[in-house]
């Protein structure tokens, strides 16, 4: 399109100087990591690697990560159960209450965390406490899987609208029952939905804080809760900083998958 | 095939079953998902906001299941919560604000001036921080203001002095945060608009910006605009790592679950947040904004 040179260059810098204000931050995080100075200062007057390997060998930042993986996991499957169920039941059936369902599976992660947090706090220590059932891993799982429905629900809910229902009336004509037609042809249409979905919902499960505060109890603690924990304490800034830098290492890893899984369903 | 079922096997009667009445199908399909979210979430939504109506004992520290309106007369006639509500819809506002301005300019360039080639870079490198954790980038932030930090490293030799730790700073870590949220749905809604257009509003002599870009821009801003206000409209981490000693709504809420143990209070004071948000989203329907999501 023609635009003057002047506003041209203008929205060049404009773009240039967004990137930075996005990419700046994380690189600081980067580099401080390898920061000798147990004390923060800008510019590190030494580096080193040192940090890496205490992170490595610390059993906190281990078991943490464990803790998040186990967490995401279990929401993950849970996620793509329901989100899947829920997407066919709107995409496929006339029903009483249709749009509401959607409303619904968004309601979890359009509330503030805190309130999701507090409520499900709340209903488990009334509900689940008098079971002997105590805040764990078990209703962190259960809130994070509340709120990562909807990544799949979206996800599965998209593919169904373009798939139409063609092909299973074909499978039905061809003689296939119900569970035969879900598993030979419409689950293997559904897969790279169901791996965008699920990978969104383990990232969101991972990287969630607010609702585990709430669900966790005592004993348990994910990644970002030990990140929290530590972050005030000036002995344990190395770790933190190197724990940091790693999940914005590892953060590439998704938009990777997520690239190739769009590739594959532009092969579709 | 032989290993699912033999015909007439009972998995293909239940099938078959199944296939006759489509009614029980929607049943199984929607029983998992609505025990889950109904029963669950919604109860334990429900239940909350019914404890706001409670009470706490001062002396035991029990909950007290009568119902009055003294948490929310507390929070009308104590103007400390009045102020604290103010400042929190404040910084929804400027984070809002911020993100507009800055992520208007990137999308449109992404949208109309990049290549199509550059186009797909760009959107990758504006969607990959988004999977970089929050308190990473919060953290990364905490790094850039603190007194011996990188703001301050750059800003000495002009002889200026960082803003520190304090309500500034937590606006500019909540914008930064929610950035991606207000560029994508604008890059999607420019990319929609035909370059003709513009070029043709320009040969016309019309205010292109005012009379074309605007009117397509504005649901994208809206859109945007729901996920950066209300997620900075609850958040209480960000302002505890980089707001110094300010309070924002989630930090009564948490603070009033933890230490203090009044959770009917909490849940009082949750539902500010909650009214802010639906009166926004009102608002904003009647705009038709929605429509375009």
């Amino acid at each position: 399109m023609t635009l003057s040179r002047g506003a041209r260059i203008g929205l060049r810098v404009a773009m240039v100087l967004g990137l930075g204000v996005i990419y700046v931050p994380l690189l600081v995080v980067l580099i401080n990591s390898f920061n000798a100075d147990r004390a923060f200062a800008w510019p590190p007057a030494h580096l080193t690697g040192r940090w890496w390997s205490a992170a490595w060998d610390n059993g906190g930042v281990r078991s943490a990560l464990w803790t998040s993986v186990k967490a995401g996991l279990g929401a993950t499957v849970v996620a793509l159960v329901l989100g899947t169920m829920a997407a066919f039941a709107v995409q496929r059936y006339r029903f009483f209450g249709r749009g509401t369902v959607s409303l619904l599976v968004i309601l979890p992660i359009a509330l503030p965390g805190i309130v999701t947090g507090i409520a499900l706090n709340n209903a488990f220590r009334t509900v689940l406490t008098p079971l002997g059932i105590q805040l764990g891993l078990f209703t962190v799982i259960v809130g994070h899987a509340t709120f990562c429905v909807v990544t799949v629900y979206n996800n599965v809910l998209a593919r169904l609208r373009r798939l139409g229902t063609r092909v299973e009336e074909a499978s039905a004509d061809l003689g296939a029952d119900t569970f035969q037609t879900f598993r030979y042809v419409t689950f293997p249409l559904l897969r790279s939905a169901l791996l965008a979905g699920g990978l969104l919902s383990f990232a969101l499960s991972f990287d969630e804080i607010i609702v585990t505060t709430f669900t966790a109890g005592a004993g348990v603690q994910t990644l970002p809760i030990w990140i929290f924990n530590n972050l005030f304490r000036p002995n344990q800034a190395p770790i933190v900083n190197v724990v940091a830098a790693a999940l914005i290492v590892l953060s590439v890893v998704p938009v990777y998958l997520a690239q190739r899984v769009s590739g594959d369903t532009r092969g579709l | 095939m032989s290993t699912i079922a033999t015909p007439g096997g009972p998995v293909r009667r239940l099938a078959g079953l199944l296939y006759r009445r489509p009614y029980l199908r929607l049943a199984g399909l929607l029983s998992a998902p609505l025990l889950w979210l109904v029963v669950a979430y919604l109860g334990a939504l429900a239940a909350l906001f019914a404890a706001a109506f409670w009470t706490t004992d001062v002396f035991t520290g029990e909950v007290v299941r009568q119902f009055n309106l003294g948490n929310f007369q507390e929070l009308w006639s104590q103007g400390v919560y009045r102020t604290i509500t103010l400042r929190s819809v404040g910084v929804a506002v400027a984070v809002t604000v911020v993100d507009g301005v800055i992520a208007f300019p990137m999308a449109f360039y992404m949208a109309k001036i990049a290549s199509p080639r550059a186009q797909r870079w760009l959107v990758i490198a504006v969607l990959t921080p988004l999977w970089a954790s929050y308190l990473v980038k919060a953290y990364a932030w905490r790094v850039m203001f603190s007194g011996t930090g990188v703001l301050n490293w750059v800003l000495d030799p002009f002889g200026i002095h960082g803003p520190g730790y304090g309500l500034p700073a937590t606006v500019v870590t909540l914008a930064y945060l929610w950035l991606p949220y207000m560029i994508l749905p604008l890059y999607a809604g420019l990319e929609r608009l035909p370059n003709s257009l513009l070029d043709a509003s320009g040969d016309l002599g019309a205010r292109t910006f005012r009379t074309v870009i605007w009117p397509v821009a504005f649901p994208a801003v809206i859109a945007g605009s729901i996920f950066t206000f209300s997620l900075s409209l609850g958040d209480y981490i960000t302002v505890k790592i980089v707001g110094g000693k300010s309070q924002l709504i989630g930090n009564v809420v948490y603070d009033n679950v933890g230490a203090a143990n009044n959770l009917p209070f909490a849940a009082a004071v949750a539902t500010i947040p909650v009214a802010v948000m639906v009166i926004y989203l009102v608002a904003v329907r009647r705009t038709g904004a929605l429509d375009n999501l």
